[in-house]
Parts: C-alpha cells; sequence; structure tokens
C-alpha cells in the first residue's frame, strides 16, 4: 500500500532528515519527501497498520525536526 | 508568509524594540544592573527559546552537533562571559549575545520565507491535480471525485476546468492548455475523437470525452508520482554534504573546545596570565562562523529547486543523481523512429503519374482499403476523404508483392516491383529515400507514391543545441534501412549512426560506447519508449520521451520527457548543468569565506558580531543562489 501525505517542513535539509528518519520507522517499506511539493509518500510493509505508522513516523519525523507536521 | 513565519516575525520585533529600548535608557538613566540584565534575558529568551529548547533536544536525541547546539552554545557562552565579566569588573556587554541569536533568526526567517515563496511558484505551477470530475445524472451535471468514475464513463469538462482523465472526445471542441503537463504554452487544438489527456485545461468549449483509463492509471496520476517521488535519489554532492556535516560539526566543535583551553594553559605554563575570558570568546567566535548551515541549507535545495525547474518545462528527473549524471553527458545514443523522426508515415511525394495527383491516390487508397499494413493507412490519410468500399471488387492480397483489386471496374495494383512485373507494368525507379509503392491501371504503369517518415521540425536544431551544452558526439541508432537512416543522419548532422539493427543490437551498440568514452563523461540514451526498454536502463542515463504513451519507458527511464520535442534534451542537460554549478558555487564560496572566518576568529581579529554576520550573510547568498535553479526561462 502506497499513500501521500501533505506534510509541512521549513527547510530542504529538514526534509531530507525526515525522509531519513521515516524510512527507519518499523512497518515502512520506503517513503520518499519532496520538499518542493510537501509531500511524503510512504509505501507500508505489508501488514502494517497505517495509522500506527504514521503516529511512528511523525514521532521519529518531530526528533530531528521539531516543527514539522504530517497530516495523515 | 505562514503563521510559523509570522510568530517569528513578531519575536524578532520584541526582541528588537527591548534591545534598542534597554540600550537607549542605559544612556539616558543610571539603571540598576539587575534590571538591565534581566531585560536582556528577556530579549534572550524570546528570540532563542526555540534554538535552546531544539539543542536540548537533539542531545537527548542522540543529536548533538547540529547548527541549534552550536548556536545555543556560542550565545549561552556569550552570556555567561558578559555575567563574568559584570562580576568582575562591574560592567558587561550583553548586547552581544543577544544580537547574534536576533541576526541568525533574521537570517532564518528571510530563508524560509525566500524558499516558501519560490516553492510556492513551483508547486503552483505543477498544480495539476483536478479536483473533480462532472458527470452527467439524469441531464444534471454532478461533481465526483476522480476516483470514482469508471473506465467508460461519459464525463463533461467545461471551459476553464481541468481535464480530470485521459479519454476519447464524443462530443464538441476546444483547444487545450497542455503546459502544466509539457511546458508547452501553445494551446492544442482537439475535436471529437480526438484523445485528450488528464491534467490539461480545457480553454474554450464544452467537451464530452468518455473515459479510457481509471483516475490511478491517468496520466495527471502518473506524472504526480513520479514529481512527488523525484527526490528519493540523492546526489552525490548531498551525501558529501551529509557526511561533511557529520564530521565537520564535531571537528569545529573540538577545535574551540582545544581554542578556548589550550593557549591559556600554555600561557600559563610559560608563566604568564591565563586569559581565559578572551580565548572563551575567541572560542565562541570561532563556534558561530563555523556553523554550517549555509552548505546544509543550500545543497538539497538547490537540486530541489533544479528538479521543480525542469518539471515545469515538461522535463520530469527522477532525482538529483541523474542531475549530475545529465549535466555530465557527453555522448547522447537517440532511437529514430519515434525520436528524431515523428514515427508516422507520411505520402511525401507523387512520382511519374500518368493521371492527376488525387486520382492516383483515389485509386491506391481504395485498393488497399482491406490492408491493415501502415502503408495503407497513411494512404488512406493522404485521401483524406471517406473509402466507399462498394467501388472495390476482387481484392487480391499476394504477400510480399502487394494488392491488385478492382477499383470502379478498373484492375489496379498496387506494391512492389516485383507486383509491378507480375502486372506486366514497367515501373520507373525512384531516386528518393522511402518506401516506394507502385501503381498500375489496367496493366499500365501509373506512377509511384513515395512514402516515409518525416523528421520532427525540431530535430536538427536539437541536435545543434545539444553540440552547444556540451555534447561530444551524438549517435542514431535504428532499425531501419541503411538508406533511410543514413539520410536522416545527413539531413539533422549526427555523427554517427548505425542501421538496420534489432533490439538486441542497439544493447551492444550502447556497450560499445559505454566501454568507450572517458570514466566520467556520461552516455545518455534516448527513446520513445517502445522497445526500448533494456536500453534505457543500460545507458547511463535514460531519457524516455513523450510519456503520454509508454508505461515501460516512465518505469525505465531516469528522465522522462512529457512531450516529444527532441529539444527538450538540451534544454534537460542545460538546467542539470546550471544546477551543478550551482552546488559547486555553493560548496567553495560557503567553504572558502567559512576557513577565512574561522582563521579570523582564532586570532582574535574577528569578533562575536562579525562572525554572525559572515554565517547569516553566506547563508543568505547561498539561499538566493540556490533559489536560481529554479529559472530555466533562457537556458
Amino acid at each position: 500500500m502506497k499513500k501521500t501525505y501533505v506534510i509541512e517542513v521549513d527547510c530542504a535539509n529538514c526534509a531530507n532528515l525526515m525522509e531519513d528518519a521515516a524510512n527507519k520507522t518499523a512497518g515502512v517499506a520506503n517513503a520518499v519527501v519532496n520538499f518542493m511539493t510537501q509531500k511524503m509518500t510512504v509505501e507500508f510493509e505489508e501488514g502494517a497498520d497505517e495509522k500506527k505508522t504514521m503516529k511512528a513516523v511523525l514521532k521519529a519525523c518531530r526528533k530531528v525536526e521539531p516543527d514539522c507536521e504530517i497530516e495523515f | 508568509m505562514t503563521r510559523k513565519q509570522k510568530k517569528m516575525l513578531r519575536r524578532i520585533i520584541i526582541a528588537t524594540v527591548l534591545l534598542i529600548g534597554i540600550n537607549i535608557a542605559l544612556k539616558l538613566a543610571d539603571i540598576n544592573i539587575f534590571i538591565s540584565l534581566a531585560v536582556y534575558l528577556a530579549a534572550y529568551i524570546v528570540i532563542g527559546y526555540d534554538i535552546l529548547k531544539k539543542a536540548g533536544r537533539g542531545i537527548l536525541n542522540g543529536r548533538i552537533f547540529d547548527e541549534n547546539f552550536l548556536m545555543a552554545i556560542a550565545t549561552v557562552g556569550a552570556f555567561g562571559l558578559a555575567i563574568y565579566e559584570l562580576i568582575k569588573t562591574g560592567e558587561g556587554d550583553f548586547n552581544e549575545a543577544v544580537a547574534v541569536m536576533l541576526f541568525y533568526q533574521v537570517g532564518e526567517l528571510f530563508q524560509s520565507y525566500a524558499v516558501g515563496k519560490s516553492r510556492k511558484n513551483i508547486s503552483s505551477l505543477m498544480d495539476i491535480r483536478p479536483d473533480y470530475a462532472n458527470i452527467e445524472v439524469d441531464g444534471n451535471l454532478t461533481q465526483v471525485s476522480p476516483d470514482e468514475v469508471e473506465i467508460g464513463s461519459i464525463i463533461v469538462v467545461q471551459p476553464g476546468e481541468k481535464v480530470p482523465l485521459d479519454g476519447i472526445i464524443e462530443g464538441g471542441s476546444s483547444s487545450l492548455n497542455t503546459s502544466a503537463l509539457t511546458g508547452e504554452s501553445l494551446p492544442r487544438e482537439v475535436k471529437e475523437g480526438d484523445e485528450v489527456i488528464s491534467g490539461c485545461i480545457n480553454m474554450t468549449g464544452v467537451l464530452r470525452v468518455r473515459t479510457t483509463k481509471a483516475f490511478g492509471e491517468s496520466t495527471v496520476s502518473k506524472i504526480l508520482t513520479l514529481v512527488e517521488e523525484s527526490s528519493s535519489r540523492k546526489s552525490k554532492s548531498e551525501n558529501f554534504i551529509s557526511k561533511f556535516a557529520r564530521y565537520y560539526t564535531p571537528a569545529v566543535c573540538y577545535s574551540a573546545l582545544a581554542l578556548a583551553i589550550l593557549p591559556p594553559v600554555i600561557s600559563l605554563l610559560l608563566g604568564n596570565p591565563a586569559g581565559w575570558a578572551q580565548w572563551i570568546y575567541r572560542a565562541l567566535t570561532f563556534l558561530v562562523i563555523s556553523c554550517p548551515c549555509a552548505l546544509v541549507i543550500s545543497i538539497p535545495l538547490t537540486f530541489f529547486a533544479g528538479i521543480g525547474g525542469a518539471s515545469k518545462e515538461g522535463i520530469l528527473i527522477k532525482g538529483s543523481n541523474y542531475m549530475e549524471t545529465l549535466a555530465n553527458t557527453k555522448i547522447v545514443v537517440c532511437d529514430k523512429t519515434g525520436t528524431l523522426t515523428q514515427g508516422v508515415f507520411q505520402v511525401t511525394g507523387v512520382h511519374h503519374a500518368v493521371i492527376p495527383y488525387e486520382e492516383l491516390i483515389d485509386y491506391a487508397a481504395h485498393a488497399e482499403v482491406a490492408s491493415s499494413h501502415p502503408i495503407s493507412k497513411s494512404l488512406q490519410k493522404e485521401y483524406g476523404k471517406d473509402i466507399d468500399r462498394a467501388r472495390v471488387t476482387d481484392i487480391e492480397e499476394i504477400s510480399g508483392h502487394g494488392i491488385i483489386a478492382t477499383v470502379d471496374g478498373k484492375k489496379v495494383a498496387v506494391g512492389n516491383v516485383k507486383l509491378m512485373a507480375k502486372v506486366g507494368a514497367e515501373p520507373m525507379e525512384c531516386h528518393e529515400v522511402g518506401t516506394v509503392v507502385h501503381v498500375a491501371i489496367d496493366g499500365d504503369y501509373a506512377g509511384h507514391i513515395l512514402i516515409s517518415d518525416v523528421e520532427k521540425p525540431t530535430s536538427r536544431e536539437a541536435i545543434s543545441e545539444m553540440k552547444k551544452a556540451g555534447v561530444e558526439k551524438v549517435v542514431m541508432l535504428t532499425g531501419d534501412a541503411r538508406r533511410v537512416a543514413d539520410k536522416v543522419a545527413d539531413d539533422i548532422k549526427v555523427d554517427e549512426v548505425r542501421s538496420e539493427l534489432l533490439p538486441a543490437d542497439k544493447v551492444t551498440e550502447v556497450e560499445r560506447l559505454l566501454s568507450e568514452k572517458g570514466s566520467k563523461d556520461t552516455l545518455a540514451f534516448v527513446g520513445d519508449g517502445i522497445n526500448d526498454a533494456p536500453v534505457l536502463s543500460r545507458a547511463d542515463i535514460g531519457i524516455a520521451m513523450g510519456a503520454m504513451g509508454s508505461d515501460a519507458a516512465i518505469e525505465a527511464a531516469d528522465v522522462v520527457l512529457m512531450d516529444d520535442d527532441p529539444m527538450k534534451i538540451s534544454k534537460g542537460i542545460k538546467i542539470s548543468r546550471k544546477c551543478i554549478r550551482i552546488v559547486y558555487q555553493n560548496i567553495v564560496i560557503a567553504l572558502l569565506i567559512k576557513f577565512a572566518c574561522l582563521i579570523l576568529g582564532a586570532f582574535g581579529i574577528a569578533n562575536m558580531w562579525f562572525a554572525v554576520f559572515a554565517d547569516v550573510g553566506v547563508m543568505v547568498l547561498a539561499v538566493l543562489n540556490a533559489i536560481r535553479a529554479l529559472r530555466t526561462k533562457n537556458l
């Protein structure tokens, strides 16, 4: 399953850090953050719960960039 | 401005007012030292609390050495020093610590504003996502989400609306603005029976469209996916910077620590006064200067801007690493059909005709009525009118020769030289390149029709533009006959041509060229995606043309050109070059200024004011330079 989320992030480097953080989160097969369009595309691992995984992703992202937002 | 930016602006204004206010008050009156300290502290907290918080959190999360940490240490240190001076001498300057934080935040705000603004520019241009589709229910239009529309439904697109799904026009005519998809500003005229692609904007008439694809499969979704996922592959420069930052920041912190401790200790050992305050101050200045923001922020931004600028032009680059590869392109290998030529066969001439042109085409088109061969299609297209099947009888297709049929009671033979011999006509030879269709009527030779693939009008200019963009060699590969290939190659001036190749031979050719080129040069393959997938993935960089058509090409290619104009190849190369140039400029300028300032700071020539100006100044310069990558108009 693949889904795209609207995010809020201020700097391009932070976007890259968020991408790394999301990719390391359990349940995420692949994550891509596009700073220009302010979107995060997440491919979930099979059987992963979307809501739970995204909560973990947001938590991981907040660690590297406390100001960021992910709408899910 | 966003909510966040407005909040930051308010904080900056409050802190500035506090800072100026206390300074004026101190000049005019004798204010209790604790009151002024409290005001300074308030200003500092207002402007810097988030930096302190982030620095603290960073330490807790194990990300110690980042720019927040540097700024926090430097300003807290400066504050501490001022208090120390105050206790020691009764006088301390708190302006510095607050002002450094203030300038840093002004720089950050400016950066965030400039980036946000240009980001919005680009994303509004790329805003091709349709919000709704109009379906007709009982004569009334209802808006539904494009996701819900099934294949084969009829949708209505009104002027000013985006075409939400790919389909075929059932009724109406209009002109479509395709610029968001292709970068092409000329509107496209469409009428009943034409295909429309989603993402175009309907400009003039109402269109009734029968959808041919579900939303997920339609052009607009595919492009959006491409654009949104384009950042997944990181360039060498970005990896360099993140590696660099990983070593640089700790290295700077330890150097600053050494600068604060070693000289005073040595001085003490030599029996001189230690001068702790002076050296700690220098170390703090050193920290402020060393902040790597300019690099860390501007390099990824440049790539985002470059990819954004390119997509505005209808060039989709799948990752910043491909920008690097594309910028080094020295050899371009092109497929012929569909890439440099239009890939549709057209009647380009009628020679030695004994009857009028129209009549000859009329007979040939009718004789070929039952054939599905591309040649018969181009004959019928040239004829232009409806074919009257009743006029044709006794159709006989002779494999490898052509067709004999009776049209209007006359025995018409349409085919090659062998067929002419068979019906006893004497064919005239054609001196031009292309497929020659001979026509004989009642056994007498009536002339021949020349059918050939037409070069794209921009092919020739595209090749010379590629050369101007630094491409050393352009090679054309084709499965087509040698004579045809040579003629096209000569017309559009490619350097090398290989003809009569099977798809597997193309891979071999590309591999040969790959082995011949220099190690830093890269080879780009450009194809229209049909049968090209293996070569596209074998080349250093695969460029697929006309993304509207082939899914396999979008998958296999690294760069996708939305329309099939070969001019976009050189444009893509130039955009990448510009982007990479900006990246290098930023790396060099930022590092040179930083190192120069670091040395000045270490020797005590530069104070903290100077340091923060250097840091913020370089960052602003680098960000402005990075945003230049968005501009692609004059390339």
